[in-house]
């Protein structure tokens, strides 16, 4: 049990974000590679991830203000975007991202921007979320090394 | 970690250490994720986001990379395309990646020659084990060596020792190729001199006139029916074995598979392209072509000259279409690039006598593709080279590639061999004969259109009277189609000069010889192709460069075939 109360509350909130789903397998890889070259790997990533990804968000914005619906831009811009989520382990995220896309090969424009809206959500929360845990992170101190969810 | 010094220094202890790995992916976290990856495994990484940079890191450093590792949904290039110009020109393995599990998209990547599939997120584990493509083509490669006799070796110092440099090979991670390379190293020394019966083990080059060779009995045998067995036997080359063929007709496949794709958009462009060349080609100064005027707009329309110096014959002009071709020009020899230069640049240097192979060529690209059928499309031999060009070249591309440098080795490959063909047209009379004899050769409109072109300018440039002779009875039947027998025998004609070739011959003369009774109207794009092939960018990677070693870049020409034609 971790005796360091930061740390133990930084474990917390891992195993919530696996608990909840917002996160998955993808995640523990990178923690796995950080280290003492890259002691801050994780955080970097996720922060690349959400500057790059605002990028593909935007354009499907702008995607969806067109009318009428072009889908298969739509659904390019999905791929790149579930690409990317895939990347950090963003498990709520990338499965909005397949919804949207199955939306797309219907041809469903409604279902599409529902989904965006959802998947805007997902993406938002799990920002927040780590955007606290690597609060929390910076505070508690360097871990060694990642504590695998059970 | 094990630098590429070769094999000199062997780290078998930490093999596969240093394995260099270029990863391309435009998502710019993967890329992070995946270097970090990369180098968690003790390998040289490298990293880009865009297929065109890493297209021309590896063309910078041929032998720079053991392996690749790219996305498939790239915004300036799609994954396949860049898998397959790398296996063209470096032959490196290439492993794509995507989120996208679908099937389908798996098969294409394998069908592409991808040597995996990864699917996104990409684990650690599934990194770690890159090596095994990496160990497993050089293995392949080693064992594709051929005692070679002494017709190899020559082409081999022909093209430069450095062929076999073991700097070439595997950057010295793979301690057992090292082993192997060191052994084809101290063979090579003997080879050399010309020993015949040293079993030198060397990658099998294949020149222009060894593929020719090979397209030749392709064509012969018939596309459909095709084996490596058959093929092997048609060439006759003693040294050359079933395994060499079985993986360069793979390539060729694919090769041809793209043409098709890429003739079928192209088909009714073409059309009646070349229906009026002389207006180009009088400027050019020779009847036939313009070719070399590789202006912007004629490097977009795909021209691939690659008859380099639209001095010789086997330029292959690609570019043919709107009448321009290119011709081999029938300038001195020496100027004659090789196939690998694309000359764009000098529709002034063409001479009557060029031999826009890619001219021929390029409309038989989608020739190839469907091997017997008679498809008219076929024949419009400015097609293929055109639409390709269009397709994948960006002017600016094309001009560098024009330069005119010499190509060293390679270019001799096409002065040597590539005229060949050509010269083999050149005799007239017989010639003539083949034309009577001519059967089966569905010749084309186009064809007969871009001939009779041909003819007259042939006429207007230097005076060949075996080209006028040739084309008359051409002119006459529609299908002159040189009867298979004889060609095959000018084919392998190997006193064939280059200089007769070129000043006696036209494009038309080539298109002749090869345009054999049996042959399908695309055999004889085909036969052209040869040359056009290797002029082609694509072609030519395909040939010469994933045939070479790395170092053959090294002496390498200038020209970056690939980058005309290939690349868009």
């Amino acid at each position: 049990m971790e005796r360091n109360p930061m740390r133990r509350q930084l474990q917390t909130m891992r195993k919530s974000l696996f608990d909840q789903g917002h996160l998955d397998e993808q995640f523990v890889q990178l923690e796995e590679l950080q280290d003492d070259a890259n002691p801050n790997f994780v955080e970097e990533v996720v922060t690349l991830y959400y500057r790059d990804s605002a990028r593909i968000i935007l354009n499907i914005e702008q995607a969806l203000e067109r009318k009428p619906f072009d889908f298969n831009k739509l659904d390019a811009y999905m791929h790149q975007f579930k690409g990317s989520s895939s990347s950090i382990g963003a498990k709520k995220v990338k499965a909005e991202s397949t919804v949207f896309r199955e939306y797309c090969r219907s041809r469903n424009g409604e279902g599409c921007m529902r989904s965006f809206q959802q998947l805007k959500k997902e993406y938002a929360t799990l920002r927040r979320k780590l955007e606290a845990y690597f609060q929390v992170a910076r505070q508690a101190g360097p871990m060694e090394t990642a504590c695998r969810p059970k | 970690m094990v630098v590429e010094t070769g094999f000199s220094s062997p780290r078998t202890d930490a093999f596969p250490a240093g394995l260099r790995v270029l990863v391309v992916d435009d998502d710019p976290t993967w890329l992070k994720i995946l270097e970090k990856m990369l180098k968690k495994c003790c390998y040289e990484v490298t990293t880009c986001c865009l297929a065109r940079e890493a297209l021309n890191l590896l063309r910078q450093r041929k032998d720079g990379y053991d392996i690749v590792i790219s996305d498939v949904n790239m915004p300036d290039m799609d994954g396949f395309k860049l898998l397959e110009h790398v296996g063209l020109e470096m032959d490196l393995p290439v492993i794509m990646m995507s989120v996208d599990g679908e099937t389908r998209r798996v098969m294409k990547g394998v069908q592409h020659g991808a040597c995996d599939y990864l699917l996104k997120p990409i684990r650690m584990k599934e990194l770690r084990n890159i090596w095994q493509h990496v160990f497993r083509k050089k293995i392949h490669e080693v064992r594709d060596i051929e005692s070679l006799e002494g017709i190899e070796s020559i082409h081999m110092t022909r093209s430069g020792s450095e062929l076999f440099d073991d700097e070439h090979f595997l950057g010295g991670e793979d301690t057992t190729s090292g082993r192997k390379r060191k052994d084809v190293d101290n063979k090579r020394d003997d080879k050399d001199l010309g020993d015949p019966s040293s079993t030198k083990k060397a990658r099998v080059v294949w020149t222009v006139d060894l593929h020719q060779k090979f397209v030749k009995a392709v064509n012969q045998i018939g596309y459909d029916k095709v084996g490596p067995k058959k093929i092997l036997d048609l060439m006759n080359v003693p040294w050359l074995t079933r395994e060499n063929v079985a993986s360069h007709l793979q390539k060729y496949r694919l090769y041809l598979s793209r043409l098709q794709k890429e003739g079928d958009i192209k088909t009714s462009f073409m059309g009646m392209k070349h229906s009026d060349p002389s207006s180009k080609d009088s400027t050019a100064g020779s009847g036939l072509h313009n070719s070399m005027d590789l202006t912007q707009d004629n490097v977009s329309n795909g021209s691939f000259s690659f008859s380099v110096n639209h001095t010789l014959a086997p330029s292959v002009d690609l570019k043919g279409h709107e009448g321009d071709r290119k011709g081999i020009t029938s300038g001195p020899m020496t100027e004659l690039k090789g196939p690998f230069s694309i000359d764009i640049t000098d529709p002034r240097k063409v001479k009557s006598s060029k031999i826009s192979l890619d001219h021929s060529l390029g409309s038989v690209d989608p020739n190839f593709a469907s091997f017997g059928s008679t498809d008219t499309r076929r024949y419009s031999w400015n097609e293929i080279p055109e639409i390709r060009f269009k397709q994948e070249y960006e002017p600016l591309e094309l001009e560098n590639g024009f330069s005119q440098l010499p190509l060293p080795v390679l270019q001799h490959h096409m002065l040597t061999e590539y005229p060949q063909p050509a010269a083999s047209v050149s005799p007239g009379p017989s010639i003539t004969e083949k034309e009577a004899t001519g059967s089966g050769f569905e010749v084309k409109p186009m064809y007969d259109e871009y001939r009779s072109n041909h003819v007259k300018h042939s006429n207007l440039g230097e005076s060949h009277s075996v080209n006028n002779q040739v084309f008359k009875p051409i002119s006459a039947t529609t299908s002159s189609m040189t009867s298979q027998e004889t060609i095959p025998n000018h084919l392998t004609e190997s006193e064939f000069s280059p200089k007769n070739m070129y000043e006696g011959v036209g494009i038309e003369d080539l298109q002749l010889c090869w345009l054999q009774g049996d042959y399908y109207a695309m055999n004889f794009g085909v036969q052209g192709l040869d040359c056009t092939e290797y002029n082609h960018p694509a072609i030519i990677s395909e040939t010469p460069f994933h045939l070479y070693d790395a170092p053959k870049f090294e002496h390498e020409h200038p020209f970056d075939p690939t980058d005309q034609g290939l690349f868009a």
